[in-house]
């Protein structure tokens, strides 16, 4: 299960990352190769990016993504949701700095929190950060192509980004499992009720997401790279206007 | 004697238990290779082989009283399990025929072995990653994973994440307290704006904060690259007593391969 946002009341369930064993060893070992590949390219371009600012831009990223995560989303009925923030953090920042700020936020997990299974690092990787990253990513900036740089385009744009992004994710958790799984549940079923969740929790993923790149938009609209999308710019000098002067 | 002394305030303190043993000594990349081996060992197991599954629990058990982590500390953590036991336990529900009845129940008994599959290896790795985490700063975790190569840039993002967490997470909660403060109650759909306009303010303040620190990093010389601030050399030694533990998984592993045959 890539990502069921959903909170047992009194318990805190950050995001349901894929355990150890839910996967077979082949499989996750595949992944964890295919996600090292993956993170290697989000390196070269968030390097080409933003230079020798990744590292405190992303990891503060990486922080936003984490605190993002323990904001509980109410529901109804004591239940309530929460962002995962593939899609959110690539508009704000790229899909490579975004991709890999949710990437240490799945390391750190599995590594620290026993979120997610240290032999599905890899898999969870592929599924929540790369993915989403680049989904979301192609999604908003497709819409943007479309629809301009106004507000309510950006909003719509990053709402079809969030509920795209996560359902895919999850369809790549089904591929994932017809390769590997260890479950008896068959594909089919699987593909059905995941594919079912996930496109509900798209729509709250594509809300959030909505709303919060509307309202850093609203503020600082320079902010929202996916926007811009232009590589950091060296400082120039220009000439001053004094015209009226 | 101890120079290993960490009272700092990130998030990996809250995690880590500070006691002195053998397992605590050992260098942060040897015990997480041995972790991530033993778990892939684990899973590699048939699910059928039960002795092998109480081998490694054994193992994990025995480790822990080495570490001298007490149950209290790993049992509450285990609760981030709590959704996939969910998913176990519809296994044998919705598994394929033959079914058995147990309990009055009729139950696929493909899908329990399934099942029963999916939650011992799920728990022995949860218990695996808390002992890595109990057992080991969090810092001395990235330092380890830059000696196993670890590209600088991700130890870098996650040493930011790490420093940064409770700033942010402080920040967060002020955020909510003045919320709370004008009268606000997150009650269901429609409190989201507002949510989501402090998660937006929250990003704003998070990237400034970014380029704070970077701006702060040049000033003090930083090019890209952190300095080693650890002489600490690993020793074949070191790497001999921490592969034991994958060492004896995989012989569990293979052995309950070939008995599985």
């Amino acid at each position: 299960m890539p990502i069921a946002a959903v909170h047992i009341p009194g318990v805190h369930v950050p995001a349901m990352h894929i355990p150890d064993g839910f996967i077979n060893a082949p499989v996750s070992a595949i992944a964890g190769a295919i996600a090292i590949a993956g993170i290697a390219v989000c390196i070269w371009g968030a390097r080409r990016q933003l230079d020798e600012k990744t590292a405190p831009l992303a990891g503060l990223v990486a922080v936003f993504v984490f605190a993002m995560q323990m904001l509980n989303f109410p529901v109804a009925a004591g239940t309530s949701g929460h962002l995962l923030g593939g899609a959110l953090a690539a508009i704000l920042v790229g899909p490579y700095a975004g991709a890999l700020a949710v990437s240490v936020v799945i390391l750190v997990q599995g590594l620290l929190f026993a979120d997610g299974g240290l032999s599905a690092l890899g898999l969870n990787i592929i599924n929540m950060a790369l993915l989403t990253a680049v989904v979301g990513w192609a999604v908003f900036r497709l819409v943007i192509r479309l629809a301009g740089t106004s507000r309510p385009a950006v909003i719509a744009g990053s709402f079809a980004a969030g509920f795209v992004a996560v359902p895919v994710a999850s369809l790549m958790f089904v591929l994932e499992y017809a390769l590997g799984g260890t479950g008896t549940i068959s594909v089919s079923t699987v593909l059905v009720a995941m594919t079912g969740v996930h496109v509900l929790i798209g729509i709250g993923e594509g809300l959030i997401t909505a709303l919060t790149v509307g309202a850093v938009y609203l503020t600082r609209p320079d902010l929202v790279y996916g926007v811009h999308d232009r590589r950091a710019r060296t400082l120039e000098i220009r000439t001053a206007t004094t015209a009226g002067a | 004697m101890p120079t290993t002394h960490h009272h700092g305030h990130d998030v990996g303190e809250r995690l880590y238990v500070h006691v002195h043993t053998p397992v605590h000594a050992l260098p942060a990349e040897v015990k997480t290779v041995a972790m991530v081996a033993f778990v892939f060992a684990v899973i590699a197991t048939p699910n059928n082989q039960f002795w092998a599954f109480g081998a490694y629990a054994a193992i994990l058990v025995a480790l822990a009283a080495i570490s001298r982590i007490p149950a209290r500390t790993i049992v509450p953590r285990m609760l981030v399990e709590v959704p996939f036991v969910l998913f176990a336990i519809l296994m044998p529900v919705l598994g394929p025929a033959p079914k058995v009845e147990v309990l009055g129940l009729s139950l696929s008994s493909a899908g329990l072995l399934a099942g029963w599959g999916i939650l011992i290896k799920g728990t022995l790795g949860v218990v695996c990653s808390i002992l890595l985490a109990a057992t080991t700063p969090a810092r001395d975790l990235l330092l380890g994973l830059e000696r196993l190569r670890v590209p600088q840039l991700i130890v870098q993002i996650a040493g930011f994440m790490l420093r940064y967490v409770h700033v942010v997470g402080d920040e967060m909660h002020r955020m909510s307290l003045a919320r709370q403060a004008r009268g606000f109650q997150a009650t269901g759909v429609r409190s989201w704006p507002v949510l989501a306009q402090s998660g937006g303010t929250l990003f704003i303040r998070s990237y400034e904060r970014g380029e704070r620190v970077h701006l702060a990093m040049l000033s003090r010389g930083y090019t890209g690259r952190m300095p080693e601030l650890s002489s600490h050399v690993t020793t074949g030694r070191d790497w001999a007593t921490g592969l034991m533990l994958p060492a004896v998984a995989a012989a569990i592993a293979i052995c309950a391969w070939l008995a599985s045959r």
